[in-house]
């Protein structure tokens, strides 16, 4: 059986889940594999979150914000923008490839760019293969 | 009525947490009239088979400090777990991993191959290395096997009361002793230090925390009044438990997280990540670029001694194929 990623994609509410949505609306093809998560603001994205998704079996995380300067809470993303670039360099620490989190603005209006990111996303997990995180069961 | 016993162990640690129970001064004097030591390896001269031979769960109260790494460790942690009433997780090790546990960084072959290959002090032409099992002339030659992982106390044996700190400070230890010599000790499970994190407990002058730069504890006298954060040093006292007593923050050094996370906090470096970052003034790409540079090593700054604690727990761990002997899965 070939290996199907499992992406968990955690989008704001007010740019890239009506985005995803609009994918939706307009009958836009792309692989199923992302499973969606809404919040309010990619700013409300703790790093926690990220690291749950990967202890719950998730190959990939995709976090999806409004464009920086569109945020509906002014600077949400702002620190988003931050966050995930840190938070990236320690996951590297741990071995875990680049290619597993993501960070994207999608706007209200790009069903198409957010169906695009996912098919690549996609694809890209589908090369590095199944994240399997070894941690804390017995020995190692 | 004969006195309650004590055990007293150390594991993967440094001896710092016995040398923490000496600390308690002429009181270690009243701690040995209420109980009797049954083992203290670093003081006392009890062996292992003293505890073999008593009956299960003979010892009242078992203060184990130090990290889980060794097959030795493993069955002598579960040993004084049949043995002992009370398991007291003791020190940051014991605890949460504590610094050994930054090996899970690496792996039992990376460490082996550093230590008794690479290292430049090394004269190994031969290539030797521990073995578990050697065959001598006299016989077989038995040493403890290594693990991959660092493992807290709580990931091989049950666990009542978690006393974290590196070391626990000595009101913490005094503390422990009177709940348990006054017969308040909590529900178990219970960590014996705050509710509150090491921020909310810090006397210095918050203002406004927003950074333009990170100094590493070396490049800066800091103000000793003034909030470390703020001074671009990076304290660990927004995601760790108080109850410390603030000394590394008195000395006027940051917290290095020794208490672990606070209540209601699932990972301690996660919540960092988030706490250094949202303070950062990075709009940019270049300016987010140089704050990701200056923190110079994230997973060892922000799990200094949370790793085994943590979420993702070590390094994704690959095997080479059949080198690592007797790896446990």
């Amino acid at each position: 059986m070939s290996f199907e990623p499992r992406i968990v994609g955690i989008l704001c509410n007010w740019c890239s889940y009506t985005g995803a949505d609009l994918a939706g609306t307009s009958r836009r093809k792309y692989a199923p594999n992302v499973r969606v998560v809404r919040v309010m603001c990619s700013g409300r994205v703790d790093p926690t979150f990220v690291l749950k998704a990967f202890e719950m079996g998730a190959d990939g995380v995709l976090v999806c914000g409004c464009h920086p300067g569109d945020c509906h809470y002014q600077d949400g993303n702002k620190k988003t923008a931050r966050r995930m670039p840190l938070l990236k360099k320690m996951l590297a620490q741990f071995g875990i490839e680049d290619g597993r989190v993501r960070l994207e603005w999608v706007s209200a209006s790009e069903g198409d760019r957010f169906a695009t990111i996912v098919n690549e996303m996609t694809e890209q997990l589908r090369a590095l293969g199944p994240f399997r995180s070894n941690g804390g069961d017995g020995h190692g | 009525m004969a006195k309650p016993k004590l055990a007293l162990y150390w594991s993967a640690a440094c001896g710092g947490c016995d040398v923490a129970v000496l600390d308690t001064n002429e009181k270690i004097l009243d701690i040995a009239n209420l109980v009797d030591i049954v083992l203290w390896p670093i003081a006392v001269d009890f062996k292992y088979h003293h505890i073999r031979a008593m009956a299960d769960k003979s010892i009242d109260l078992c203060l184990f400090n130090g990290a889980i790494r060794s097959t030795e460790q493993e069955e002598i942690a579960r040993l004084l777990r049949d043995k002992s009433k009370v398991m007291v997780a003791f020190g940051s090790c014991a605890c949460l991993g504590g610094i050994p546990a930054l090996a899970n960084l690496t792996s039992r072959e990376e460490i082996f191959q550093r230590v008794y290959r690479e290292a430049p002090s090394n004269s190994n032409e031969a290539g030797t290395v521990p073995l578990t099992k050697t065959s001598v002339a006299e016989g077989e030659l038995e040493l403890p096997g290594l693990f991959d992982t660092v493992l807290q106390l709580a990931q091989v044996v049950s666990v009542e009361y978690f006393v974290p700190g590196c070391p626990p400070p000595v009101d913490l230890i005094l503390k422990l002793v009177d709940l348990y010599a006054t017969g308040k000790l909590p529900p178990a499970g219970a960590v014996i230090a705050s509710e509150k994190t090491c921020c909310d407990e810090c006397e210095r002058t918050k203002e406004e925390k927003k950074i333009t730069r990170i100094y590493r504890p070396h490049e800066i006298i800091p103000d000793p009044k003034k909030c470390l954060l703020e001074q671009g040093i990076i304290c660990c006292g927004p995601a760790t438990r108080g109850g410390c007593g603030l000394r590394c923050i008195k000395a006027n050094m940051p917290c290095r997280g020794c208490f672990g996370p606070p209540p209601g906090v699932v990972d301690q470096g996660a919540k960092l990540v988030s706490a250094i970052a949202s303070i950062y003034q990075a709009d940019s790409e270049d300016d987010i670029k140089k704050m990701v540079e200056e923190i110079v090593d994230p997973a060892g700054t922000f799990y200094r001694f949370g790793m085994a604690e943590s979420m993702l727990k070590r390094k994704v761990l690959r095997r080479s194929q059949g080198s690592v002997q007797d790896a446990k899965d």
